[in-house]
Formats: structure tokens, C-alpha cells, sequence
């Protein structure tokens, strides 16, 4: 069980948290115009890495807040977490 | 009692005053306060203990402690039986039940050791081979024969009466294993300020320092270890715990471990857990597990009697038992030498085998002035006895020591074997440390790190007191330090043992002659030193791939005691050396747990948290039904006298239709928006406009996700311009709250609105039915019910003696409805008050199910229909999607996939018999008797019988539905061979206007 670092509440563990995807995944603007293949790789596509994976995750039961960690799926190793308006 | 086997000399824990009754395959036997089960058996002369797994030969002890592979038997009787217990872990208590495991009819006449006269037919590999024979000879034959005889102990097939529990902990160190290294680390770490937990398997603390003759400081190693637990348990920055195993370590330092907190108590108090698991996330792990035995290779090795020098010593020093009085020590190193003096303590002199042409060692020194026989460069080819070890066959070797220079045969009643150490790395491999393999000591050894691990002692390959005292000191400053940043060092006593000369690095004895008995390397799976060379033989190089074939350190045992012999043997086979076989993969858990530890209090009612609504007593007052909805107990019908389900379903539901019928929708998902942004964010995240709506109206919406299919429906009502107040499905309503969280933090920032789950802040009622305005009128006469200001989807707030309540006009039943929300502390006052008031209109409670046939036949969609395929033109729902403006998955809507007029849409279907209900997930075929396969349609959803015609109807997806309208197809179910002549209608068969909820 991972022990993951909540920006705002600090060390807790996994099990209060929910996974939320890749991180580098920046949504099209609403209104703007978009070609097929780009909203098929924005709803459907991901890469797979084994490593470094810049992702988001969600501090269910704790301080509702969305977050960003970069975690390595190889050894679960999470290097740092950091909010949304920070730096990773 | 016969003859009895107990030590002379003086022995570390049994309480020789507390006679312990207890029996073994229902035989009545005595034993001491302080014996386990092993001990105490072989202390009245039991060594017949089991059957193997595969050939069922004859098994005795090997071990003393969580090493045993042979020893494992089924405890207690009834609910409380257990399978597969180690003898050598269990302490008995007042009259304990125990019995062999894995024989018929007895553990000494088993008939299935006929395995091992066929032998040859049951191979390494042998269920692999098996499965590729004919499969009728395997389903027929075979597969009844080896469940009869294979397998271990019984499951019990009653409910488990004990109680466990779960305990989350945090600590600066976790010192796993209390021998001289742990207790060091353990000491040093806390005179450092360090939050320390020490976790100690055994009842006794002070591992190794409970069986060898030294000396720390100016004491025995046995007084040290007392006083330093003693010291350590009165430090309030420490935990001790014995009888605890740490059996995994997992990411981030989060390690747990099985505590067995009253399994050795008689008579437990009430509510005492009968065993504990701890989850323990500390800053660093000290691993000091110390190291295990390795048996050696030879004839028959196996037989009972034939134990590990260690345990044998173990067993004396600990338990005051001897495992024999006619012993041989047979070893390849010195450390057996201790056994050989402790049984000299007792009298008894051993004959002693060494494989090595001398040794200078202090231990063996001292066995020679005691005047004991020490045969050199021997080694025992065989043993015979076949349920207790009678003689041994030994041999000088010769040269290459590959064969005997001559046999010789020597009586004895056991044998005390010693092929070396081999570091416990188990935990340090769990935890991703990369081992390397140590030429000097024969044995893989911790070495590169991932996680917060250090290894002190002799699992760290350090085999001396000096070292591991030295060492556990060390790690133990060093971890403290870099948490607490304290400096207090504690120095390190002065220590004192007897010297020791390398072993030999020969453990596999050559064949006598003409001879081909079974050498064993892993006892527990019966794998054999033949079976690795047939695995070899038969193509198998990867280590992996042998373990796999001949199930060589598998299951429950993890190769505790044949891993390293295994790999070695492999290695001289192909010619490598150990380091380039590599080792196989240590999995926890290291020793087995139960499963009531793993589950713990979540059973039964409290496998999940139970939600109930305000007006839950009353549900129950009045003869409900409940039905889970998730976390939620929602009443699901409210049968009468003698009513079946179908029965109340239709009164439910037809009074709702006539008259007036009350609903607790308190569970439905509720999310309060506010913020001057909400307007805009309610028409992104909906299919339909928002920005227009007035204050104090209600809107039915649709989300979508990004690929287009229906997430969730429901009401949502402005109450203020910028304040609204959602309502989502009971399934979907967290799923909802963290969809909008995710777009508002991380999608939309700019927009400025805040949302908070009101789910438990209201209790809602539905009331639905003709008769409800009347009713509402006379609970609220101040309020104006006139469609003109009251109008469908219109919110009224308003108070009830002095309550404050919100009436939306919304319906779910397709009737005139109302909902009336209060706070929830007033929910069960407002229910009783509409239930007297609605007394004159024949009002009745309805559930789900009634609920269920009201919006079916009404043509509503609900969960059934929005299962994650449907996109809103499969619904219908096309009138719901704004063309004007974008919002969440509109893009995907213009996929060919989803505008293709063949999609499956929603229908009607009506039997056309009238009669026979549709089976929800039936499929819908145009020829029920087509051949395979049948091309399907489509499916049926949701069924009910429609109380508005009195027959049965169900609504589901069908290609090119609306097409289909009239048409006459089959409903089919293959599985229980039903089809079912449906004809397709509307999925509107009730009101098909929507005009009930309007008037
Ligand atoms: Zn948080």
C-alpha cells in the first residue's frame, strides 16, 4: 500500500485516495474546433510508460482536492506530489 | 504415561508445575506449560506426525519453529478446525485436539503410500504430464483419485466463531526478530529517541541467545536478552511484541504482520481477538530474522526421527525435551556440535559424523574432551526404520567423495543433521532488495536496497555474536539518528563465544552402492534430489521454470529449508555456480496466516458500512423489505398479511396509480452549487441549456463523459441565482461529486463555484399518485398547489410547524408527484405527519420495486439502460442534446459509430401471450431457432408487470428500434431454455404524452 503525500494534508495513505489518470492529458477548450484524430487521442489514447508518469490523483477521503504526483509504475516509487497550480 | 523424553539439564521456559492435558489422533497425552505441540509430542516419544504431500511417506519433525515442513497438522474440531497447522508453532493449551492430516485410514497404515511404491509414476512434473494425457482419462481417472488422496488438511465448512482484528501502526523503526542483532538495534534505536516497535514470531524473546553458551557483558546471553526486554518494554517510546510474525513487506515501508494474541490462552476473556494484524508503515525496517538450518542430503532422509541439529538443541535448551537418547549429529560444520553437548549435559552420548577431515573449532575441541566418537570425512549413505529412524548406513568417503570407501551400519533413535545457514532474506527480498550471493557462506545475502530496509546479524550474512552485536548496535544508532537526529549512542557490551571453523561445502551424500534411496531436498512438496535431474533431463534451465515443474519451495513452506540446497544442486547439474542460476522469487506471506486475520471485523454486517435513511425504524415498523442500493438499505416492498412480492408490487404500484403513494428518496445523490459561475458550469457538464433557467424551477438533465455515453441523469432546481441544488442516481452520486471536482480543479479553474455532497442533509419523500395536490394542499395549506403557480418542475420553500421544507414538483412515476425535503433530524416527524394526513386519500408506503414498474412502463430510463454503452440517442434522450452549445462528450456524438441509425435504441416489449414474463438480460432475436451463432438484436434491460394493463412489459435496446415498432421477434434466455414470442412496441406504454404530471 502506497503512503502518498497530500499537498494540503500531508502523509496518508493509499487507501484514501483514488487514481485519475495521466496527467499530461490537457483537455481541448470547449467551442474549439477538433479533428477527429485529436479527440480520439485525447479520450482514448495513453501511453503505457514503465517509469517516470506525471499523474493525477484524488484525495477522496480526505480534503476532496485533485493533485499531481509523479510516480514510478515500475517500483511505485513516488518522487514528489505537488497542486495543481505547482510545479511537479 | 510410557516412557518420557524430557532433559535432565536445565531448560529455559517449561513450568514443570502446570501439567497440560491434550490429545493427538485420540490419544491422551501430558505436557508442561511453555511446550508447544512438537515438543510436547516428542517429549512422550511421538514422532510419527503426518504423511507426505505426493508419496505419503512417513513424516516426523524436522524443525522447531516456523521452518517445519513436515509437522503440520489439524487442530481443534467443529467450527474452530483448523488445517494445516505446525506443530512447532502451536503451544498447547488444556485439553487441545490434534490430529495427522493427509492419511487414511491412520497416520500408521495410510494407504496412500502406495505412492511411494509407484513412485516412478508420480514424477516431478507428474500433474503437468497428467493434464496432457486424454481429458476423459484425467476427469474420469485420475482427478477423483488425487483429490482422495493428495491435499492437506480440511477446511472447516462452518462459520469461523472467532473474532480478529485489525490494528494500523506507525513507527520510527521496526526491529523484526528479538535475537542479539534485534535486540541491539532495538536498544540502540530507542536510547535514540526513535519510536520503536520489536516483533519477536516466538513466545520467548532473544532468539539464538536462548540456545547458545555465551556470555554479553558479565551474563549469559539468555540474561541479557531478559533484562534488555524487560528494559525495552518499560520505555514508553517502545512496543514489544511476541508471538508476532511481520510476514510482508510491501511498498513504502508498509510491512504487516499476524500477532497471535490468544491462541494460547485456555479460556480467552469475552471479545479477546483470537488473532491480530497489524499494518505497520515505519520510517526504517531492521530485518535481524536471523538465519535458518539446512538440512543435509542422504538416503531416506526424510524418515521421522531425522531432525535439524539445531531444533534438536533448540528442543533440550527451550523445551526440556530430547529428541532421542540414542542420537547420531551429522554434519558439515560446527555448529551441530552444540546439540552433541547439550545431550552430553543429559548423559547421552552421540555419535558424531562429520563430512570435513577436521576441524580446530572450539566446539568440536570441547566434544573431544567430553570423549565422544567423531567419525571425519563421513558421511551416512542411508537410514533404515520406516516410521522412526532405527540405524544409520555411514561411510567413510573416498577421495573425490563421490562414493564410500566401505558401510558400516550404527543403531541409533535419531539423527541430528547440519548442512550449514542460510540467511532468512525473505523480508529484504519482498521488499525489492536485490541479493547477492556470498561464495564464503554458501548463501544469498541482502545487498542493494530499494526501500527503507537494513539487515543486521545473521540474516545479514553476520554469523558471530561479536558481529551481530556490533552490527545491530551500529544500524540501530545510525536509522535513529538520521529520524530523531539525537546523538545518544549506547555502547556495546563485551561478548564471548566459542570459535568457529568453516563448513564444508558438501551437503548431497553419494548413493551407497547398487542403492537408489530418496535423498530430499524440499520435504514439504516431496521434491527430491532425482526430480531435479529429471527436470534437468527433460529441458527445464531457468530456476523459475525448475521450481515451477517440480514445485521445489513453493506454497506454504517458501522454501524456507531447501531453498538454498535446491539451487546448489541445479547448479552442479548445469555446471554454473549459484550466482549465475539467480534465486527465485521470495512472496509473501513468509509464514501462512488465516484468512479471519486477513478479513478481520469486516464480516457480516460490518463487511461495508450500512447507510440508513431518517425514516429507516419506520420501514421497519411497517413490515419492509430492505434491499441494498449500495451502501443504502432501501425498502424494497412492504408485503401485507400474507402477500408474495409480486402481490405487494402491484398494490404498491397501482395505488400510486389511483391514489397517492409515499417514497424515501433520501438516498438519491444531492450536491449543493453555488457560485457566481455555477449557471455555466451546470451547461458544460449537461447535454441541455442552463443559463436561462428561472429561480425556483426545476430541469431534468443528462451528463455524458468525454465518450459520449450517458453518465448519470437527474433533477437539478435554481434556487437563487446562483445557488442550485442537484439531485444524482443513489449509484452514481460520489461518481458525480468527483466528475465535477476533477473539471472545477483541474479542467476549469477560472470557474468560480464551489460543490458539497447534501446527500445526508436532506430526507426526501416522494409522494406520487392522482391524489398527492390534494394531499399536499392539506398538509401546506398556505401554499398555492395550482398548476398556474405551482406548475410541473416548479420549487416551493415553505415551512411546516416550524420546519423548513423544500416541495419540488418533479416525478420519477410518471404521476402527478411532489418530493418534500426537510432536514434530516426532521425526517421521520414529516413522514408520520404526511402518512396521518394521507390517511384520508389511501396513501401507502411503496420501494424500488414498485418504483421500478412505475417508470418502466412509463418508458423512464434508469440504471439498467444507462450501463456505460448508450449514447442519448439510444435512450431517446436526443431532445435533451443542446445544439447550441459544447459540453462534456458532445464532440464524441459525431462519431459514425453514434450516429448510426442501426444502433440499438429503446423499445417496449410485450409477450405476446400476455402472460409469461421476460427474464431481464434476455436477448432479442428475430428466429428463436436460427443455428449458432444467433445473430442477437438486442437485449432486454428492465421488467415489470404493468399494473396500468394488468400483463407483463419490459423495455430494452433493439437495432434500428424504432423501425421495429409492431413487429413480432422472440425474447430469448439459452441458458435456462426459455423463448419468448415479445411483440416491439413504444417504450412510452404508459401515458405516452407525459400528460398525468402536467395536469
Ligand atoms: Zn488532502
Amino acid at each position: 500500500m502506497l503512503e502518498i503525500k497530500c499537498p494540503y494534508c500531508g502523509k496518508r495513505s493509499q487507501n484514501e485516495f483514488a487514481y485519475g489518470g495521466d496527467a499530461t492529458v490537457k483537455r481541448p477548450n470547449l467551442g474549439d474546433e477538433v479533428s477527429t484524430k485529436e479527440w480520439d487521442n485525447f479520450v482514448y489514447f495513453r501511453d503505457n510508460p514503465r517509469g517516470k508518469h506525471t499523474e493525477y490523483w484524488h484525495h477522496v477521503a480526505g480534503c476532496r482536492q485533485w493533485f499531481k504526483a509523479s510516480r514510478d509504475t515500475a517500483t511505485h516509487e513516488i518522487f514528489n506530489t505537488a497542486s495543481l497550480e505547482e510545479e511537479l | 504415561m510410557s516412557e518420557t523424553f524430557r532433559t535432565i539439564s536445565e531448560n529455559n521456559t517449561l513450568d514443570k508445575s502446570k501439567v497440560i492435558n491434550f490429545t493427538f489422533n485420540g490419544d491422551s497425552f501430558q505436557g508442561y506449560e511453555g511446550d508447544t505441540l512438537a515438543s510436547a509430542l516428542i517429549a512422550n516419544g511421538v514422532h510419527l506426525v503426518g504423511r507426505s504431500f505426493k508419496y505419503h511417506r512417513p513424516r516426523g519433525f524436522l524443525g522447531v519453529g516456523v521452518e517445519e515442513p513436515n509437522a503440520m497438522v489439524q487442530l481443534h474440531e467443529g467450527d474452530k478446525s483448523e488445517p494445516n497447522i505446525m506443530a512447532t508453532e502451536v503451544e498447547i493449551t488444556e485439553g487441545l485436539k490434534a490430529k495427522s492430516q493427509n492419511c487414511w485410514p491412520s497416520v500408521k497404515f495410510d494407504i496412500g503410500e502406495i505412492n511411494n511404491v509407484l513412485k516412478r509414476f508420480f514424477p516431478a512434473g507428474f500433474y503437468y504430464k497428467t493434464f496432457m494425457w486424454p481429458k476423459s482419462f484425467w476427469m474420469k481417472v485420475y482427478e477423483p483419485i488425487i483429490r482422495r488422496a493428495a491435499g492437506m488438511g480440511v477446511a472447516p465448512i462452518k462459520p469461523d466463531p472467532d473474532r480478529y482484528e485489525h490494528n494500523y501502526e506507525h513507527c520510527d523503526v521496526l526491529v523484526v526478530g528479538s535475537g542479539p542483532s534485534g535486540l541491539a538495534s532495538a536498544l540502540a534505536a530507542a536510547n535514540n529517541g526513535a519510536r520503536v516497535i520489536l516483533a519477536e514470531d516466538k513466545a520467548h524473546f532473544g532468539g539464538s541467545l536462548l540456545t547458545d553458551n555465551v556470555t554479553i557483558g558479565n551474563k549469559s546471553g539468555k540474561e541479557w536478552a531478559d533484562e534488555t526486554i524487560s528494559y525495552l518494554k518499560s520505555l514508553p517510546n517502545v512496543i514489544v511484541k511476541n508471538r508476532s510474525q511481520v510476514f510482508g513487506y510491501y511498498d513504502h515501508n508498509m510491512t504487516v504482520m499476524f500477532e497471535r494474541v490468544s491462541d494460547h490462552i485456555h479460556n480467552p476473556e469475552k471479545y479477546m481477538p483470537r488473532q491480530r494484524l497489524h499494518y505497520i508503515r515505519a520510517g526504517e525496517v531492521i530485518i535481524s530474522t536471523g538465519s535458518i538450518e539446512r538440512p543435509l542430503s542422504f538416503g531416506n532422509n526424510d524418515r521421522p526421527g531425522i531432525f535439524l541439529a539445531s531444533a534438536a538443541n533448540e528442543y533440550m535448551k527451550v523445551y526440556g525435551t530430547l529428541v532421542g537418547k540414542k542420537p547420531i549429529i551429522f554434519t558439515n560444520n560446527d555448529s551441530a556440535y552444540k546439540a552433541a553437548i547439550e545431550f552430553h549435559k543429559n548423559n547421552i552420548k552421540s555419535l558424531i559424523i562429520d563430512t570435513r577431515p577436521s576441524s580446530d573449532g572450539e566446539l568440536v575441541k570441547e566434544a573431544q574432551s567430553l570423549g565422544l566418537d567423531i567419525k571425519f570425512n563421513s558421511g551416512i549413505a542411508d537410514v533404515k526404520g520406516r516410521l522412526k529412524v532405527t540405524s544409520a548406513i555411514i561411510g567413510k568417503f573416498n577421495s573425490d567423495k563421490e562414493s564410500y570407501t566401505s558401510l558400516e551400519e550404527f543403531d541409533c533413535d535419531c539423527i541430528c543433521m547440519s548442512g550449514g545457514w542460510t540467511p532468512t532474506v525473505h523480508l529484504s527480498s519482498q521488499a525489492g532488495n536485490k541479493l547477492k550471493f556470498d561464495e564464503s557462506l554458501d548463501a544469498f545475502v541482502p545487498n542493494n536496497k530499494r526501500q527503507k530496509e537494513t539487515a543486521v546479524g545473521a540474516a545479514n550474512g553476520s554469523f558471530t555474536l561479536n558481529q551481530s552485536l556490533a552490527e545491530g548496535f551500529q544500524v540501530g544508532f545510525d536509522l535513529s539518528n538520521s529520524i530523531t537526529s539525537n546523538n545518544k549512542n549506547t555502547s556495546v557490551p563485551t561478548s564471548n563465544e566459542p570459535s568457529f571453523q568453516a563448513h564444508d561445502k558438501f551437503w548431497c551424500m553419494p548413493l551407497p552402492q547398487g542403492k537408489n534411496p530418496s535423498r530430499f531436498i524440499d520435504f514439504q512438496n516431496d521434491v527430491a534430489v532425482s526430480d531435479i535431474e529429471l527436470a534437468f533431463r527433460e529441458g527445464f534451465r531457468s530456476i523459475e521454470h525448475v521450481k515451477r515443474y517440480t514445485t521445489l519451495g513453493m506454497a506454504g513452506d517458501q522454501g524456507k529449508t531447501s531453498n538454498l540446497n535446491g539451487l546448489q544442486h541445479v547448479s552442479n547439474i548445469q555446471k554454473k555456480i549459484v550466482p549465475e542460476v539467480g534465486h527465485t522469487t521470495f512472496r509473501p506471506p513468509y509464514t501462512p496466516v488465516t484468512i479471519g486475520t486477513i478479513v478481520g471485523r469486516e464480516v457480516g454486517n460490518h463487511f461495508q458500512p450500512t447507510r440508513k435513511t431518517p425514516t429507516h425504524e419506520w420501514h421497519i415498523e411497517n413490515n419492509v423489505v430492505f434491499t441494498n442500493a449500495g451502501l443504502w438499505l432501501r425498502p424494497r416492498y412492504y408485503p401485507r398479511g400474507s402477500e408474495t412480492m409480486s402481490d405487494a408490487v402491484n398494490r404498491e404500484a397501482l395505488n400510486v396509480r389511483k391514489n397517492v403513494g409515499i417514497c424515501d428518496v433520501t438516498s438519491l445523490g444531492k450536491i449543493d452549487i453555488k457560485g457566481p459561475d455555477a449557471a455555466e458550469l451546470l451547461n458544460r457538464v449537461y447535454t441541455n441549456a442552463w443559463m436561462k433557467l428561472p429561480i425556483g424551477k426545476a430541469r431534468y438533465g443528462v451528463m455524458l463523459r468525454e465518450d459520449g455515453m450517458v453518465f448519470d441523469d437527474g433533477t437539478t432546481t435554481r434556487l437563487s441565482e446562483n445557488h442550485f441544488h442537484m439531485t444524482t442516481t443513489t449509484a452514481q452520486a460520489a461518481n458525480v461529486l468527483s466528475h465535477l471536482e476533477f473539471y472545477l480543479q483541474v479542467v476549469w479553474p477560472e470557474l468560480k463555484v464551489n460543490v458539497l455532497s447534501t446527500t445526508e442533509q436532506w430526507s426526501g419523500a416522494a409522494i406520487a399518485g392522482p391524489k398527492s395536490r390534494d394531499l399536499m394542499q392539506k398538509l401546506f395549506p398556505k401554499v398555492d398547489f395550482s398548476t398556474e403557480n405551482f406548475p410541473f418542475m416548479g420549487l416551493v420553500e415553505t415551512e411546516f410547524e416550524g420546519i423548513h421544507a423544500k416541495l419540488y414538483r418533479i416525478s420519477f412515476s410518471g404521476e402527478l408527484a411532489y418530493e418534500v425535503n426537510v432536514e434530516s433530524n426532521h425526517g421521520l416527524f414529516m413522514w408520520n405527519e404526511i402518512m396521518k394526513a394521507g390517511e384520508e386519500f389511501g396513501i401507502q408506503p411503496y420501494g424500488t420495486e414498485a418504483l421500478a414498474t412505475l417508470r418502466i412502463e412509463m418508458g423512464h430510463v434508469s440504471g439498467p439502460e444507462l450501463d456505460g454503452r448508450a449514447v442519448p440517442y439510444d435512450l431517446g434522450l436526443q431532445g435533451m442534446v443542446s445544439q447550441k452549445k459544447d459540453f462534456i462528450g458532445k464532440r464524441s456524438l459525431e462519431k459514425d459509430a453514434f450516429v448510426n441509425p442501426l444502433r440499438q435504441t429503446l423499445v417496449g416489449l410485450v409477450p405476446v401471450d400476455k402472460k409469461t414474463k421476460i427474464p431481464e438480460g434476455a436477448h432479442l432475436v428475430e428466429n428463436d431457432k436460427a443455428s449458432l451463432p444467433n445473430p442477437k438484436l438486442g437485449h432486454v434491460s428492465s421488467s415489470c408487470w404493468s399494473v396500468e394493463y394488468n400483463n407483463p412489459f419490459s423495455i430494452g435496446v433493439l437495432k434500428d428500434g424504432k423501425n421495429k415498432i409492431g413487429q413480432q421477434l422472440f425474447a430469448v434466455y439459452p441458458l435456462k431454455d426459455i423463448s419468448i414470442p415479445v411483440e416491439v412496441v413504444s417504450s412510452h406504454y404508459v401515458d405516452p404524452k407525459g400528460e398525468r404530471v402536467r395536469v
